[in-house]
């Protein structure tokens, strides 16, 4: 049992976590992720860590939610207790002075791209972050990335902050500024990561994803994660989560990630339907239950 | 998957004085081998709930009662842990069940698995005499007797602690390597803890071996009987990453480990479409059905591929293949078969597996490999494009080598592909503990004897080192392991 030492929403349907977790807040580089498994009857998933504190032991994630689990998750609050996790899982990012870095988040990534980004400052680097989301609300972490960067760029897609657009236009706007890169690291949904992929790949720009696609153990031994990189069968759990961007094929990802397209929404219905009937039962003010499908 | 062949050295027949059987020696010979009750086929190949039902007394009374006695055991000698089979199938016929299974646990912490799983016509049965004269004394089925009801009558709170040592040993993995290297180190009095990466003990027996052949409640109650011995265990600790061996020397204080972190890495064929919705590792597939309990969707959260009417085919012909295809026709497959490249007779999985397989309706198709599988169009599995084999020479395993049979292509059409091929060790202990010296395949470098690695206080064993065996013969090298590990803490010695 893992305790949660503080339960956050951070934006709507996104929570940050602090879970007292010792021996994974002592080993955890940036990069490296966590595998969950929220119950009994639970999946286990995976969810990077965003930051750790080998001081107070902790470690964080930032969840959103998603389907079921990810919405069973951020019903928590703190004081509640996780039954499993492990970790800390994948290959750490490389982290050395390349030069100048330019870090993109789309949603949810700019966590599990934040700790990369925060060590690439530390070591050296020009770090340039652009963030986006799909609206004002969904710009997660911009504080803590200003923090860690020379520079920071924000996008919505819809305009309702900062920039109109997806974060690949500005990389655009970068690249055709002339500004010196010599690395990018994308992190965020799988057509956005492609985007960046098929945009630096004509101007040879070295450039790393964090991949996601569906895993169990997270240490090598069911190969469910597997992704296709350069025809080559690789592990993401134990070869990446990054990878070379210009080597990833991007359509097995997201072909494998369908795979349980039908049951992962069989399971969310069910979900839904048991929430509203707590709902119900609780018939006191609604607010007060801890039903799952809150905050989004 | 190694195996003893029975040596031909006659033993003799002539019962010690003290036999309480009182059926002549003549007449014990010709008594039949009493079957083990199971469900039907067609029911249990519908469900999850164990084949094997289990010996009564009196079928295990019956069944005691064709013992020889010889005076040189050839059961025990081809054992690999030992196991005194001619004393406890005694203690069976005075009906001290309890104290046959104590004679056992003397050499076998893990009966209730063992009499389960052991490919017993490799070692004991396949050495007892009666096989000579027909069929050999059912030493796994007694085992199992004893052991379910030893789990059923023991009281844990009667376990005697031994006096602690003060030593502290680190067990990595627990498999039936890891889990007899701990029992035999708690009962001698050393304070042992074992790390699991997964979330369950048990190694693959909870990850692997389906309940219809080996329940969890079994492991569990197993689990648990360690427990009461003072064993402690800490899940969901990946060594190598969340602490490293390293460490658990250094800064948390042990003075050994044992490493039995098992070949758990899934091999693929390397062919074209792999990557393929529908094409599974038997790891992943069995994983998602044992450990996570996709047999009980949506109870449980883990989803499978739906394959309920369509064809399953698992690519292999050991027991992983067996579980994994008996386990498809369970979620519903409609038509479920096994695709080997050699023949019946070289499948390495124990022999009741393939009977049982084969009266649940499972199909063989031996002599034939996948070359390719086939898209739909869609990322999802549609077909698999197959060659015919014939048998050429022995190759190094010494099972004759498969020969492509040239214009002998096939296509069967498939929901869901299986891949058991075999398992490779996992690289995440190796490459994190400097100093340790492995294999060129990667398994890690342990003394047949002592089990000791190249790193001072570092023992190994199980699959992790020999590549993929038996539960028995990890257990085995756990034993040994124990041993030699209470020989160190108590000398400090370390010669290689
Ligand atoms: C290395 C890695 C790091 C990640 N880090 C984060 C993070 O920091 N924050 C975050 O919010 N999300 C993260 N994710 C994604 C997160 O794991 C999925 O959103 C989550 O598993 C969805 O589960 P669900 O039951 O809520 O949704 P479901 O309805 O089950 O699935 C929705 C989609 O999520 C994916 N998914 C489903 N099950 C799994 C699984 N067992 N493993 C991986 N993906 C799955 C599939 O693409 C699926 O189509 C990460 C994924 C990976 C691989
Ligand atoms: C499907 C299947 C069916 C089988 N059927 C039979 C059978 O009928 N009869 C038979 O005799 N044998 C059978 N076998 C083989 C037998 O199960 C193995 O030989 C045996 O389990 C090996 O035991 P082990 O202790 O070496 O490792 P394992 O049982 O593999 O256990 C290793 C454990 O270590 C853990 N681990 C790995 N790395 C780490 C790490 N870094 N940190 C912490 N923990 C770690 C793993 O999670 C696992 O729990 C079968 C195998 C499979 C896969
Ligand atoms: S442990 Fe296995 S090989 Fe030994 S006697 Fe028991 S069943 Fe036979
Ligand atoms: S998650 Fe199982 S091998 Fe990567």
């Amino acid at each position: 049992m893992f305790k949660i030492v503080n339960a956050q929403f951070i934006a709507p349907g996104i929570k940050r976590f602090v879970i007292n977790a010792p021996r994974i807040a002592r080993k955890q580089r940036p990069g490296q992720f966590v595998i969950v498994r929220v119950n009994e009857t639970g999946e286990r998933i995976p969810l990077t860590i965003e930051r750790s504190d080998p001081e107070s032991g902790t470690v964080n994630i930032v969840v959103q939610s998603i389907g079921k689990t990810t919405h069973l998750l951020n019903s928590l609050e703190t004081g509640d207790s996780i039954l499993d996790i492990v970790g800390p899982l994948g290959k750490p990012s490389e982290i050395t002075n390349f030069g100048t870095v330019v870090v993109m988040g789309g949603g949810v990534g700019t966590a599990m791209a934040y700790p990369t980004a925060a060590a690439m400052k530390r070591a050296g680097n020009r770090v340039i972050s652009i963030l986006g989301g799909r609206n004002k609300d969904l710009v997660i972490l911009e504080n803590e990335m200003r923090g860690v960067s020379d520079t920071v760029f924000v996008t919505t897609d819809d305009g309702s902050y900062a920039d109109k657009g997806l974060v690949t236009d500005k990389l655009r706007q970068l690249i055709e500024n002339g500004t010196r890169i010599d690395l990018v690291l994308a992190v965020g949904p799988i057509p956005m990561m492609r985007a960046v992929a098929d945009m630096t790949r004509k101007e040879r720009i070295r450039t790393l994803v964090s991949l996601n696609p569906i895993m169990i153990d997270g240490t090598g031994m069911c190969g469910g994660c597997r992704v296709l990189v350069e025809g080559k069968s690789e592990f993401a759990c134990v070869d990446g989560p990054e990878f070379d961007a210009h080597r990833v094929d991007f359509a097995v990802l997201v072909q494998r990630n369908a795979m349980y397209r039908d049951a992962e929404r069989r399971s969310m219905e069910a979900f839904k339907r048991e929430c509203e009937l707590e709902k119900r039962k609780a018939a006191e003010p609604a607010d007060e239950v801890a039903c799952a499908l809150e905050g989004k | 998957m190694p195996t003893t062949p029975p040596k031909t050295t006659p033993a003799k027949t002539a019962p010690t004085k003290k036999s309480s059987n009182p059926v002549p020696n003549k007449e014990r010979i010709k008594m039949p081998r009493q079957h083990m009750p199971e469900q039907p086929p067609l029911v249990r190949a519908k469900q999850f709930t164990e084949v094997n039902l289990g010996y009564s007394a009196e079928l295990a009374r019956q069944e005691a009662l064709r013992c020889l006695e010889c005076a040189k055991p050839t059961c025990t000698r081809d054992c690999p842990v030992g196991v005194k089979v001619k004393d406890f199938v005694q203690l069976i016929v005075e009906g001290d069940y309890l104290g046959a299974a104590a004679k056992i646990r003397e050499d076998n912490v893990l009966p209730a698995i063992t009499g389960r799983v052991c490919p017993q016509e490799d070692h004991c049965e396949g050495a007892c005499l009666l096989c000579k004269k027909g069929e050999s004394l059912g030493i796994g089925y007694l085992e199992r007797f004893v052991a379910d009801y030893e789990q059923q009558h023991f009281d844990v709170t009667k376990i005697v602690k031994a006096p602690p040592t003060g030593k502290k040993v680190a067990i990595v993995g627990s498999g039936p390597s890891g889990l007899t290297a701990a029992g035999d180190l708690v009962q001698k009095g050393h304070q042992v803890h074992v790390f699991e990466a997964l979330h369950e003990v048990g190694g693959v027996l909870v990850y692997g071996i389906p309940e219809f052949r080996l329940p969890k409640t079994i492991i569990r109650q197993q689990v648990d009987y360690m427990r009461a011995m003072g064993v402690e265990f800490e899940t969901d600790v990946v060594v190598g990453r969340t602490v490293t061996i390293d460490e658990l020397l250094e800064d948390e204080g042990y003075d050994a480990v044992f490493i039995g972190t098992g070949a758990g890495l899934p091999q693929f064929m390397g062919i074209p479409g792999e990557h393929l919705n529908g094409v599974y590792s038997a790891n992943e597939f069995l994983t998602r059905i044992n450990l996570m309990h996709a047999y009980e969707f949506p109870k449980y959260d883990e989803p499978m591929v739906d394959f309920r009417g369509k064809n399953v085919a698992v690519i292999g012909g050991g027991n992983t293949a067996l579980d994994a295809i008996r386990s498809a026709l369970r979620l519903g497959a409609g038509k479920a078969f096994i695709l080997y490249r050699r023949s019946e007779a070289e499948m390495p999985a124990r022999i009741e597996e393939i009977k049982h397989a084969k009266q649940e309706g499972i199909e063989f198709q031996v002599l034939a490999a996948p070359l390719e599988f086939l898209d739909d169009g869609k990322g999802w599995l549609r077909a698999a494009r197959c060659q015919k084999m014939e048998l050429g020479e022995p190759d190094a395993s010494g099972r004759r080598r498969p020969v492509p049979i040239e214009g002998s292509e096939y296509e069967i059409p498939l929901t869901v592909a299986v891949i058991a091929i075999g398992t490779t060790a996992n690289p995440i202990v190796q490459t994190t503990t400097p100093g340790l010296a492995t294999t060129k395949r990667g398994y890690i470098q342990a003394d047949e004897t002592t089990q000791k690695t190249s790193r001072k206080g570092v023992f190994a064993g199980g699959d992790i080192v020999t590549g993929g065996a038996t539960v028995i013969l990890a257990m085995g090298a756990g034993r040994r392991a124990a041993k030699s590990i209470d020989e160190y803490l108590t000398t400090g010695q370390w010669d290689q």
